[in-house]
């Protein structure tokens, strides 16, 4: 069930100038949340911004109630958001949407800047079953891959950057390890590379998952804003995403 | 204490919930119970289901967004079939917004929706920016708007509402010709026509270029539309545009609403319909208002 809480802040972590993550905890009993799933976080305080923004889950800790939400700073919503610090409060609308569907026993990963943030919990989700995903993030340069380095206790992390500044050079469709045995991708990130990673998990006969990330106004379905093509004609990326399994999605993916 | 009149219609409190904004209702029942709204106008609905425009629909102006949705919906067959045995027993009134490209699509669907018992009453869309054909086209010209009321009219039999649009020289025209024609009540303002660009892509947010602006800005145009439109029909009128508080129900309640939709809030604050209601009791308990009816255009 989704509700309406306000959390308060009790870490506030900057990661470059670009991206910060809020550790939240909820007053109460934290819901269950699946990895992919996210949040409509309040924003308060700022003249020209009025609707919530959609943010992804980065990671949860049911027994301490908390979450925590990789934030990439591009506008006026985020920048008002990065002003906020420990001790203040934040209110949100979760959790909202359809979230990966964890199957696999061989899963890649694959991230690119704030895309990068579901996937954390989604690889805890995979450890906690005892497998081992390969987890590739990608970037311009190593100051835009954030938080890399907590994905290393769940995973193989792979980096590609586009100067080299980090791991390999290249597109993450480019890293030699993206061609390896995987029985499912899942992907978030910028929407060519998530299309680029689509045709390719195709082609290879490979199951996919990618993670909208369209502009939205409710979060809930209910003003049909952030709609995407699918097979099945308009759906909502808040509400039947924002994870969509690529079989759906053939005019998407070739759009 | 809050109980109002639309025609026929019994509205437990004055305050429903805008068409478009509030989808059918099931998308808000983990946050609210919709029993205690006075009514729901559920998506607008058109003769054949309908796609809407593509992606991007919509952009976050100041204190406000724009949106081209374009009736994107299920379409009056599904939603007889589907929807409506879902949310017919709510309680409350449910109401349907009934969008066209052509006279005869608004008939179509209103007779279709006529035989829907708990459906009390329609608001007929003659009002919405984004769609190619029909549309804005019927509420912008005061003959064309009298025309399509008059033939829903002949087919519909229950509270017939009129939406208007803000999009107008001079809207109390329109107003009096769709009463002259038969409207039950009419309901304003729909969205405003507007437009924005993105700058550093150099091109327009949305994918239609223009679409229908929401929100807090509009609301004092609004209010004056309204307080205009009750001035010069002898219907109820149903005011919105940009209601986000109980006080800005009451704007709208004293220049003469009989009831108010609240939309864009909704996407902020899902539970802002109950706020307003307890807002609209507090102000009466306050001022010592037995009957929320006595400040209804007191302006």
């Amino acid at each position: 069930m989704k509700e309406i809480t306000e959390f308060s802040i009790i870490e506030r972590i900057q990661y470059g100038e670009h991206y910060f993550s809020l550790l939240l905890k909820h007053p109460g009993t934290l819901q269950h949340i699946e990895p992919g799933q996210f949040v409509e976080v309040a924003v308060r305080g700022s003249r020209d911004v009025m609707l919530r923004r959609p943010i992804s889950i980065h990671d949860v800790d049911e027994e301490a109630n908390t979450l925590s939400l990789l934030i990439q700073i591009v506008g006026n919503g985020t920048r008002q958001l990065a002003t906020l610090k420990a001790g203040d409060t934040l209110n949100l609308i979760y959790p909202l949407g359809r979230g990966f569907s964890g199957a696999g026993q061989h899963p890649l990963l694959v991230g690119g800047g704030a895309g990068i943030a579901p996937l954390l919990h989604l690889a805890k989700h995979y450890t906690a079953k005892g497998i081992r995903p390969t987890i590739l993030l990608g970037g311009r340069n190593e100051k835009l891959i954030p938080a890399r380095d907590m994905f290393k206790p769940y995973g193989d992390v792979l980096i590609s950057t586009d100067d080299g500044s980090l791991g390999e050079r290249g597109l993450v469709t480019q890293h030699p390890r993206f061609n390896g045995e995987y029985d499912q991708i899942c992907t978030c990130g910028p929407t060519p590379m998530m299309k680029a990673v689509a045709r390719s998990a195709k082609m290879r006969g490979i199951n996919c998952e990618v993670s909208l990330e369209n502009t939205m106004a409710c979060g809930i379905g209910a003003c049909l804003c952030c709609v995407t093509e699918t097979n099945d004609g308009h759906k909502c990326v808040c509400k039947d995403g924002p994870v969509f399994d690529i079989r759906g999605m053939e005019k998407w993916m070739n759009g | 204490m809050l109980q109002t009149k639309i025609h026929n219609l019994t509205l437990k409190n004055p305050v429903m919930t805008a068409s478009g904004t509030f989808g059918y209702g099931e998308e808000f029942t983990d946050f609210i119970d919709l029993s205690r709204l006075g009514g729901i106008i559920v998506k607008g609905t058109t003769g054949e289901r309908r796609q809407g425009n593509p992606y991007p629909r919509m952009a976050e102006t100041p204190s406000g967004m724009l949106n081209a949705v374009g009736l994107q919906n299920v379409g009056v067959e599904d939603f007889s079939k589907k929807v409506y045995p879902r949310i017919k027993d709510i309680d409350t009134n449910i109401l349907v917004n009934v969008s066209g490209s052509s006279i005869e699509e608004y008939c179509s669907t209103a007779e279709q929706i006529d035989s829907l018992s708990h459906i009390p009453a329609i608001e007929l869309n003659i009002s919405c920016p984004n769609v190619k054909k029909g549309g804005m086209g019927f509420g912008t010209d005061p003959d064309m708007a009298a025309q399509v009321v008059s033939e829903v009219r002949k087919v519909y039999h229950k509270t017939l509402i009129v939406k208007l649009t803000p999009n107008v020289t001079n809207v109390t025209e329109i107003a009096k010709a769709v009463e002259g024609a038969g409207a039950d009540s009419v309901s304003l303002i729909n969205t405003m026509l507007g437009m924005a660009v993105d700058v550093e892509h150099k091109r327009p947010y949305l994918s239609t270029i223009t679409g229908g602006l929401s929100g807090p800005c509009v609301k004092p145009i609004a209010v004056r539309m309204v307080w205009q439109v009750a001035h010069a029909v002898q219907i109820p009128v149903i005011g919105l545009g940009g209601i986000m508080t109980a006080a800005d129900a009451l704007e709208f309640l004293m220049v003469g609403a009989r009831a108010v939709q609240v939309g864009t809030a909704n996407f902020i604050d899902p539970t802002v319909t109950i706020k307003i209601i307890e807002g609209l009791e507090a102000y009466c308990n306050k001022h010592g208002i037995n009957d929320i009816n006595e400040i209804i255009g007191i302006i």
